[in-house]
């Protein structure tokens, strides 16, 4: 029976993340948003989905990717979009924009309450005032910043990217846009026709014009505000462009881009609450664009099911499974807890490469190019190397380690996806694949062999401090694990870091410019450098090296986040202010572990109960 | 004796240097913020000793080895240690392998601060130079303009302007006397200085000009404005030409005569010439659709060199520089809406190093690592059997 457990295990969370991802049944009379949301847009520099564009602006304006409306309701993010576009008055009244610091409220003569959302309704009397404020605060770097002009700053950037984004397929006012588009496409040719004269000086119906300017000043006012382009080009090396800027072309080309009206007839049929028509309009435009653009649709089909699957929270969950099943095998019980540890954390590697490997395909990228990726990377990356230990050792070390590096770099990776769209473009320097291939990738591997290590002898500590369950063999293995995986590191690091510099080589002329980032790369080697001397000279031993492992901790994480506070330097690209306490008391709970570590071993649960073994007397690891 | 070689060779020493580099590069990165990273790079990782305080000419202390002294050390004692112990055995081939990288490396970078030379060239469209410039650097540049087809250039670097009062050179027939030098400065005209400025020139636009010496700057896109009074003072007879006021912020070269000749004086950033010419014809700034992130930076130059019979077209673009005659051009940057481009030029005799140090380095540790790794599993084999 007990040979079973693991399995059954295994099947049950199997099965309630196949729950999770059976996709909602579609009712016959409602508007069918979920293909609605897979049509292709360019929204900075890159084709995606609307569903992506409505999940990041949400994201973006109100901080989750989903609206708890005041009557209870919950609209999904591309309800809240489809609401922007085509519905706006019913939009503004949504409390989407997250307003807490009580210096802002008090701009508006708000007092702090209960609410923290508020509606674009309500801010309509102030829009000039926070414009001309977050200008204010716009003018200064992010580490000037006051907590009020941060917060100024962010509700600034919402409203304005809100109001981009209602006048993106029409603008806000309008009622009946296909019938406005006809009257346009009709009064065109007249029009174009008669500006030609006008231009060569020749007679011209002057009625001809003004049929049409007042519509070109809406249509100039539409493409100055669109956030979105959602007009995709004719032919494959084209560009594509705004609703408005479509509109304006059609002067010169005489005809309207059959895209433009099919937008504008699911925008009608939208508010008319018209489900048929818009579900008709949404298969004709899906069709058009399957037949224009069929890569791109192929790439955003398949980014809808990466948002619909969310395989990051999904295997974020079945990681803290793994690790308290491992960490409960050591009280007891242990080969079948053990073994359905290892399996639930393979169930989580699974999906958190479907993951990572889903980014690099929508992306056409290596698979760390921002602060976010590198996270979901090193996590990824220690887990393996953790499984590997686990399978060889199999004592649930490896396994714990596993879960426990999955879960935090997954939860930092979901903390740093607040400023949208995590698939973002590369600037210029970064837009070369082989080095990103190789030194990023080569550097994150190092942090994650670091964390690895740190979080090995974290287990070492705990244990040996607090439980009798650190015997003399568990230790030893332990000692072995967290020196090879330091090798590892070494390595790794070592190799990432000259990568970097022949990088930096070959594009700004000099192997090493002292940038911070690139100092914090190099004391990772260091501190490797220094522990494998350390151990090889004798001068540390078995808790020696779990402290230093434990301090490699403190290094890297000021390597990966630390440098990039500092606001200098090149690679200053992901800077994060608000992450400064969490990096702090990260460190100090390390620093606190090592100092924990340094009791002398009487006061060690584990080792004061096997024996009176003293520290010099501790086993040395095999010397290499 | 015994005990100096013992302390060279010795692994601890080794952990102290490499704890030290540590401490060094952790303090540099944070003075980063304050001082920038260039002044930081001067005082903490290319120097012998940190000075405390950093600024004073007067009392100062060296509180901790700075970066230069750290790496020396380092070298000499990875060197001793291995010319002791190196025993030529498979086992430690891993070892000797990573630390021969290591030296390699160490030396190349050693090499790399002393002797190579990075400077700037700037070009709008149809520019056509034959010179980069060192905006670290300025000279003052002594032009005779007699000849309508060459000028004679005399160029006096700032550091000889800083040191010299008098100086007196060959090709020139007169002498310079260095009135006042000022690394730093900022130029305002009279009227707006105020009662209590007076002229330290009687020359030229200097004669109306105020010159009032600030701190050196720190931010890593600005650079000082040096500024200097000169006085010429001919060579065959007595009495003065008078006092000129020299700063690259003036921009056009001031003008005299002395002996039938035209001369010409202006202080700009140092150049260094080269036996061929680039010419921009054509700078591409590409955005990502609908954003303002830059996709990519490109330069269309024209290379001309006579001498080697070189007439070609080249694009410098992002991660594609031009090597020429040992020299390096980057696209480094653009200036006034696209209409400028900067290329980085380098000259680097060791650029090569650390490429075969990493490769060295990178093989060393593997082997090592690999004979662990060997060694762990049969370890394992023979425990689970």
């Amino acid at each position: 029976m007990k040979r079973f457990v693991p399995w059954i295990v295994l099947f049950v969370i199997a099965g309630w993340i196949a729950g999770n991802w059976v996709p909602p049944k579609a009712a016959k009379d409602d508007f069918n948003l979920a293909k609605f949301s897979k049509l292709p847009v360019l929204v900075g520099g890159r084709v995606k989905p609307f569903d992506t564009v409505a999940r990041n602006s949400l994201l973006i304006t109100h901080g989750k990717q989903e609206l708890r409306l005041e009557d209870g309701r919950t609209l999904s993010a591309i309800d809240w979009l489809a609401d922007v576009l085509f519905n706006a008055p019913v939009a503004d009244q949504y409390p989407v924009f997250l307003v807490q610091n009580d210096e802002v409220l008090g701009l508006f003569g708000w007092e702090q309450s209960q609410r923290k959302y508020f509606g674009f309704s309500e801010f309509a009397p102030f829009l000039k005032q926070i414009e001309e404020q977050g200008d204010q605060a716009d003018k200064l770097e992010a580490v000037q910043r006051s907590a009020y002009q941060s917060a100024i700053l962010n509700l600034r950037n919402g409203i304005v990217l809100y109001q981009r984004l209602k006048n993106s397929v029409q603008l806000e006012d309008t009622q009946d846009f296909a019938a406005e588009l006809k009257n346009y496409a009709a009064s065109v040719p007249g029009a174009a026709r008669a500006a030609a004269q006008a231009q060569r000086g020749e007679n011209f119906d002057k009625q001809k014009l003004n049929d049409v300017a007042e519509l070109i000043q809406k249509y100039e006012k539409l493409s100055e505000m669109a956030y979105i382009l959602a007009v995709p080009p004719l032919d494959q090396s084209g560009d594509w462009h705004s609703v408005g800027d479509s509109l304006l072309h059609s002067v010169a080309t005489g005809e309207i881009h059959p895209i433009v009206f099919e937008y504008a007839q699911i925008g009608d049929a939208y508010r008319a609450k018209d489900y048929a028509a818009f579900n008709q309009h949404v298969d004709l435009a899906t069709n058009f664009s399957s037949k224009e653009q069929p890569k791109a649709v192929k790439r955003t089909g398949f980014e809808f099911l990466f948002n619909r699957l969310q395989p990051f929270s999904q295997s974020m969950a079945i990681y803290v499974l793994g690790f308290l099943l491992a960490c409960a095998s050591w009280l007891g019980w242990n080969r079948t807890l053990n073994r359905s540890a290892f399996y639930l954390l393979l169930l989580a590697l699974a999906i958190h490469s479907f993951g990572l490997f889903s980014r690099m395909y929508l992306q056409e990228r290596p698979p760390v190019t921002n602060l976010y990726s590198s996270a979901i990377f090193i996590g990824w990356g220690a887990v393996i190397v953790s499984l590997i230990l686990e399978r060889i050792y199999r004592d649930g070390i490896g396994a714990a380690c596993a879960g426990a590096i999955g879960f935090v770099t997954l939860i930092i990776a979901h903390h740093l996806a607040g400023s949208g769209d995590t698939l973002e473009m590369l600037q210029a320097v970064l837009d070369t694949n082989i080095w990103l291939a190789t030194h990023v990738v080569a550097i994150t591997t190092g942090y994650s062999a670091m964390f690895l290590a740190g979080m090995l002898a974290i287990i070492y500590i705990v244990r040996g401090v607090f439980t009798r369950s650190l015997k003399k063999q568990t230790a030893d293995s332990l000692a072995r694990m967290t020196y090879g995986v330091v090798c590892f590191a070494t390595l790794f690091s070592f190799v990432g870091t000259v990568l970097g510099g022949i990088w930096a080589d070959q594009s700004w002329g000099r192997f090493w410019g002292w940038d911070p980032k690139e100092n914090g790369a190099v004391l990772i080697v260091l501190w490797c450098a220094i522990i494998l001397h350390a151990r090889w000279g004798g001068f540390i031993r078995q808790r020696g090296l779990m402290i230093m492992a434990i301090f490699g901790n403190v290094v890297t994480s000021f390597s990966w986040f630390g440098v990039n506070m500092l606001g200098v330097g090149l690679h200053s690209y992901g800077f994060m202010q608000k992450a400064f306490p969490w990096l702090l008391g990260f460190m100090i709970s390390q620093l606190a572990l090592i100092t924990i570590a340094s009791m002398p071993l009487e006061n060690w649960r584990s080792f004061n109960a096997t024996s009176d073994t003293r520290d010099e007397e501790l086993p040395a690891t095999s010397a290499a | 004796m015994r005990k100096i070689v013992d302390l060279f060779t010795s692994l601890k020493l080794t952990i102290v240097c490499l704890a030290a580099a540590m401490a060094l590069i952790f303090a540099g990165t944070l003075a980063q913020v304050h001082l920038g990273i260039h002044e930081a790079q001067q005082r903490y990782f290319q120097s012998w000793l940190v000075w405390w305080p950093a600024e004073s000419r007067g009392f100062r202390i060296p509180i901790f080895p700075g970066g230069h002294l750290i790496g020396a050390v380092l070298l000499v004692n990875l060197i001793a240690a291995h010319a002791k112990r190196f025993r030529w055995t498979w086992r430690k081939l891993g070892i000797q392998l990573t630390h021969a990288g290591l030296i390699i490396m160490l030396a190349g970078g050693l090499f790399t601060d002393l002797f190579a030379i990075e400077s700037h060239m700037r070009l709008e469209r149809g520019d056509t130079k034959n010179y980069s410039e060192d905006q670290r650097h300025t000279e003052l540049a002594v032009i005779d303009t007699t000849d309508n087809d060459l000028d004679q250039i005399t160029a006096i670097p700032e550091s000889v302007l800083k040191r010299n009062r008098t100086i007196d050179h060959w090709s020139l027939p007169f002498r310079i006397v260095v009135r006042n030098f000022y690394q730093n400065s900022r130029l305002r005209m009279f009227a707006e200085a105020g009662t209590n400025a007076r002229p330290i020139a009687n020359q030229g636009p200097g004669a109306m000009i105020a010159v009032e010496p600030i701190p050196r700057t720190t931010a890593a896109d600005e650079r000082d404005v040096p500024a200097a009074a000169i006085e010429i003072l001919p060579k065959d007879s007595g009495g003065s030409l008078g006092t000129w006021l020299v700063s690259d912020a003036l921009g056009a070269p001031q003008g005299f005569s002395y002996g039938g000749r035209t001369w010409k004086v202006v202080m700009r950033t140092a150049r260094y010439y080269k036996p061929y010419s680039v010419t921009l014809q054509k700078f591409t700034h590409e955005r990502y659709a609908g954003t303002d992130i830059p996709k990519n930076f490109a330069s269309k130059v024209t290379l001309i060199d006579p001498e080697r019979s070189v007439n070609r077209d080249v694009l410098i673009y992002m991660n594609h520089p031009l090597r020429y005659r040992g020299e390096t051009f980057y696209q480094a940057g653009f200036q006034q809406d696209d209409r400028a481009t900067i290329l980085q030029v380098v000259h680097n005799p060791s650029f090569l190093a650390p490429y075969v140090a990493c490769v060295i380095v990178a093989a060393g540790l593997l082997v090592q690592f690999g004979f662990h790794l060997v060694g762990f599993a049969r370890q394992k084999r023979s425990t689970t059997k």
